[in-house]
């Protein structure tokens, strides 16, 4: 491990972040942008463990890694939550529209 | 049933989605080259305390001394999840479209012991090495989705009374900690002297209970009917 390594690390939880950024915005499915949430929270871990480095045989800080910890848990509370409402959105808009257009698209295929 | 297509973004959109996304590449790739690379960060005030701290892991006396209101918060997080997805949706359709043979079912009876045995291992390990109540927490979280899986929500559900205390308990337990710091004479959850480590310790095994059983919650996606397992089956045979 290196100063480099780490620096990669970061970068590319950095494009991670970017890429799941990117597909929140463009994406119109609920369950890809829920995706897309999940895959920039993993870039956020990434960068914040690979910033946590000390170089060489030096203990890492460890307020990162707890800090990263405690954003996994969240994260996965949030996304559950998310997928149960978007079930709902799709109950309703079944209800309510009769399947003319909606933001679930019904075989999980969106654009 | 007609085929429902999500609305297809106009490409300006795109384009400006992907400028910002650019941007903000730029921005942050500069942040992170731009870092000073000898920062000492918060290792040495961490290290210094880690005798008294209770724990000797240092992300373990982060998490449940340096920062344990942070995950009092965290664990209230958890109970908070549970409580919103209950709230919205019903576990009581019967599961549909899982092929349950004898493959998966060999396997979790095989895994989900092992898996048992795992999380009561990380949870004794992250006192000295990474572990701890999270790591313990997601693999039985793990165990109770694999179960679910193979045996479906129709047999293997809780009572529900027992079901709610595991998930409350974590959190209850935290708060009866930090609570115990103050009659001790310290501030709310303060974590000094020999007490932190019988604390740490208190917490961490309820947590690792509750934070199995929120996953397995979360997994299931709904409340489970009032009469637990035996009204599950029921209204699975009424239903279909």
């Amino acid at each position: 491990m290196s100063t480099a390594l780490a620096t990669l690390h970061a970068l590319a939880g950095a494009a991670l972040f970017v890429l799941g950024l990117y597909a929140l915005l463009v994406r119109a499915d609920l369950l890809r942008r829920i995706m897309a949430i999940n895959v920039a929270g993993a870039g956020v871990f990434l960068v914040l463990v690979a910033v946590a480095y000390r170089g060489g045989e030096a203990p890492p800080d460890p307020v990162p890694h707890a800090m990263v910890l405690t954003g996994i848990v969240v994260a996965v509370c949030g996304t559950a939550v998310a997928l149960v409402l978007a079930g709902r959105v799709a109950a309703a808009e079944e209800e309510t529209s009769g399947g003319e257009g909606s933001a679930v698209a019904e075989d999980g295929e969106g654009r | 049933m007609s085929r429902r297509q999500a609305p297809s973004e106009p490409p300006l959109r795109r384009a400006a989605a992907a400028a910002l996304a650019t941007a903000i590449a730029v921005a942050l790739g500069w942040a992170v080259l731009s870092l000073p690379p000898e920062s000492a960060g918060l290792v040495q005030e961490a290290f210094a305390e880690l005798e008294r701290s209770g724990a000797a892991n240092p992300v373990t006396a982060v998490l449940l001394n340096y920062r344990a209101y942070d995950t009092l918060l965290e664990v209230a997080v958890l109970l908070l999840a549970a409580i919103a997805t209950w709230s919205m949706a019903r576990a009581d359709e019967p599961d549909r479209g899982i092929a349950r043979g004898a493959v998966l079912r060999g396997l979790a009876r095989l895994l989900a012991p092992l898996l048992i045995f795992v999380a009561g291992y990380f949870l004794w390990l992250g006192s000295a090495r990474p572990g701890g109540a999270f790591q313990a927490g997601a693999v039985l979280g793990g165990a109770g989705v694999l179960v679910l899986l193979a045996y479906g929500r129709r047999r293997v559900l809780p009572p529900p009374a027992l079901a709610r205390l595991a998930l409350a308990s974590g959190l209850a337990v935290f708060l009866a900690a930090g609570a115990a710091a103050m009659a001790a004479g310290g501030r709310f959850l303060e974590g000094r002297g020999e007490l932190a480590a019988v604390a740490i310790l208190v917490v961490e095994t309820a947590a690792v209970v509750s934070i199995g059983v929120t996953l397995a919650a979360l997994y299931l996606g709904g409340r489970p009917p009032a009469g637990g397992a035996a009204a599950a089956s029921h209204a699975g045979e009424r239903g279909g």
